[in-house]
């Protein structure tokens, strides 16, 4: 039986040949990032709850400024500085800088948010397409530089959990110790450090730009590791930036119901 | 025996439509089998090519339920078999007749490129001394048949027929395999950021998700290269550093 209302060229948007539930990975991805970005910004543009002492939410690491200059790196937040900028707005361009800039996230992102394609062998809804060839996605091969920027904040998150290790005494001094949000906090720099040392830049930098690993032993052995890592660059980006909201959360709702958390000591 | 239907692609770049052809399918079959099936029983004109059926010489690449497949590889108990199975030629490339597509433009590109152009011999009886682990590094790309579904399923060219402007993954795989050549000599990143738009690429990853020989196209071959025109064109502080190196 012949068909010729059935044709080869895709020229409506979405159409395709495939049987099988191709829309579920662009809807996950777009649920996903949507329901982080609503959250972030929710949580960025409140500028309240991000300590519960000694947790500090990843979200406001490092804290330059603070309303009353407590455990700020750099005091009072100047009175010029207009409301909105609150302290996590000052910093957290760079991580989302380097997220949004990956390599998994962009094609990522193209597809679920913008369609370009929707899925392998599935037609688009445009027909112009300029790519990372031009203006304005040709800015996205700045991700290198976001990349050294993750790295120091991968150690100031690290430095962090060593803060998270010290509780109040209750005489005026600090005891050892580990909470869960301790663990919490942990378990995020394990995260990121995931994510951000499996970056295909900085594999590129320790060695992809060699061609004789060879004669460089060193930076062999380190592109071997991050190799490792960025063989599952997907999974580390979605553990990541799911640990780190979850991060902030506790300290959120720890810090808004002022709760005592969980210590062993 | 079991019988499924096949909805086959037939005709010319004038005029083709999709055809149903029920025939008798059993255990063990792959698509192939069954359009062969057809051929010879049902119809003697349906233009097939293949060659190998052992997934080797890349010749019989289609679209088997819209998924950019080869034929001799596709099983059919890994297909719903309760609905018409459309057998489609690639979408990237134009059409001959029937299932048969014109892929020369793929030679053409490769024609273009600049190639293997090795150092000078290490040793005096002409030969060259490399280490096994240099050479590992870019082994799978060795690995690519040229079936060309990674160019097919590629959106800049099936969607956006940037065939000028694009040279397409399987490309960047043979670019990638000369570049990092433990003993190759030439730079063609100039070529592949002004001729051979590896800017378009939006790392979609599917032509790793189609590959054949489980090639890792984008972050083994594509990714590297985009960073390497990176450092020649895009980073200043690279570029900083080759002016005061002298190698600017």
């Amino acid at each position: 039986m012949a068909h010729p209302e059935l044709t080869l060229v895709e020229n409506r948007p979405f159409q395709t040949q495939r049987k099988d539930t191709w829309w579920v990975q662009p809807l996950a991805v777009f649920i996903g990032l949507g329901v982080f970005i609503v959250y972030a910004t929710f949580r960025v543009f409140w500028g309240q709850h991000y300590l519960h002492d000694p947790y500090l939410s990843p979200f406001y690491s490092p804290l330059l400024f603070s309303p009353d200059g407590s455990h700020s790196w750099f005091g009072v937040m100047p009175e010029w500085m207009p409301a909105f900028i609150t302290p996590a707005v000052l910093i957290l361009w760079a991580p989302l800088g380097f997220r949004f800039t990956c390599y998994y996230y962009r094609g990522a992102y193209y597809k679920a948010f913008w369609a370009d394609p929707p899925s392998c062998s599935v037609s688009e809804p445009r027909k112009g397409y300029r790519g990372e060839h031009s203006f304005p996605l040709v800015v996205q091969n700045i991700h290198r530089y976001f990349m050294y920027i993750a790295i120091i904040f991968l150690g100031i998150l690290s430095y962090d959990v060593w803060l998270a290790l010290w509780f109040d005494d209750g005489n005026g001094g600090k005891t050892f110790g580990i909470g869960i949000g301790t663990i919490i906090l942990a378990g995020n720099v394990v995260f990121l450090g995931g994510y951000t040392l499996g970056c295909h830049s900085l594999r590129h930098l320790v060695g992809g730009a060699v061609n004789l690993l060879s004669k460089a032993p060193i930076r062999r052995n380190m592109y071997n590791c991050i190799s490792c890592l960025n063989s599952k660059h997907m999974l580390w980006a979605w553990m990541s930036l799911c640990w780190v909201g979850f991060s902030d959360l506790y300290v959120f709702l720890a810090s808004i119901y002022d709760f005592k958390d969980w210590i062993t000591f | 025996m079991a019988k499924a239907t096949f909805r086959i692609w037939r005709g010319d770049a004038d005029e083709a439509q999709f055809v149903d052809y029920e025939t008798e399918v059993s255990e063990g079959m792959v698509v192939l089998d069954a359009v062969h099936r057809i051929q010879a029983e049902q119809a003697n004109d349906l233009a097939v090519r293949w060659n190998c059926k052992a997934g080797k010489c890349g010749s019989c690449s289609a679209e088997v339920n819209g998924n950019p497949k080869l034929m001799c590889m596709m099983r059919l108990n890994d297909l719903p078999l309760d609905k018409p199975v459309t057998v489609e030629p690639m979408r990237a490339f134009p059409i001959i007749k029937d299932l048969v597509t014109d892929v020369s433009w793929n030679f053409k590109v490769k024609e273009k490129m600049k190639p293997f152009t090795p150092r000078p011999p290490d040793a005096e009886d002409g030969t060259w001394r490399m280490e096994q682990e240099d050479i590992d590094h870019i082994q799978e790309f060795r690995k690519c048949i040229e079936c060309f579904l990674c160019q097919d399923v590629c959106h800049v060219l099936r969607e956006h027929d940037l065939h000028d402007e694009f040279i397409g993954p399987r490309f960047f795989v043979y670019a990638a395999s000369l570049e990092m050549h433990p003993i190759d000599t030439e730079n063609r990143l100039e070529e592949l950021k002004n001729e051979d738009g590896i800017g378009y690429c939006n790392i979609t990853k599917c032509c790793t998700k189609v590959c054949p020989e489980h090639i890792t196209i984008t972050d083994n071959a594509i990714i590297p290269l985009k960073e390497r025109v990176v450092d020649q064109f895009y980073d200043p502080i690279k570029k900083l550093f080759r002016v005061f190196s002298g190698k600017a």
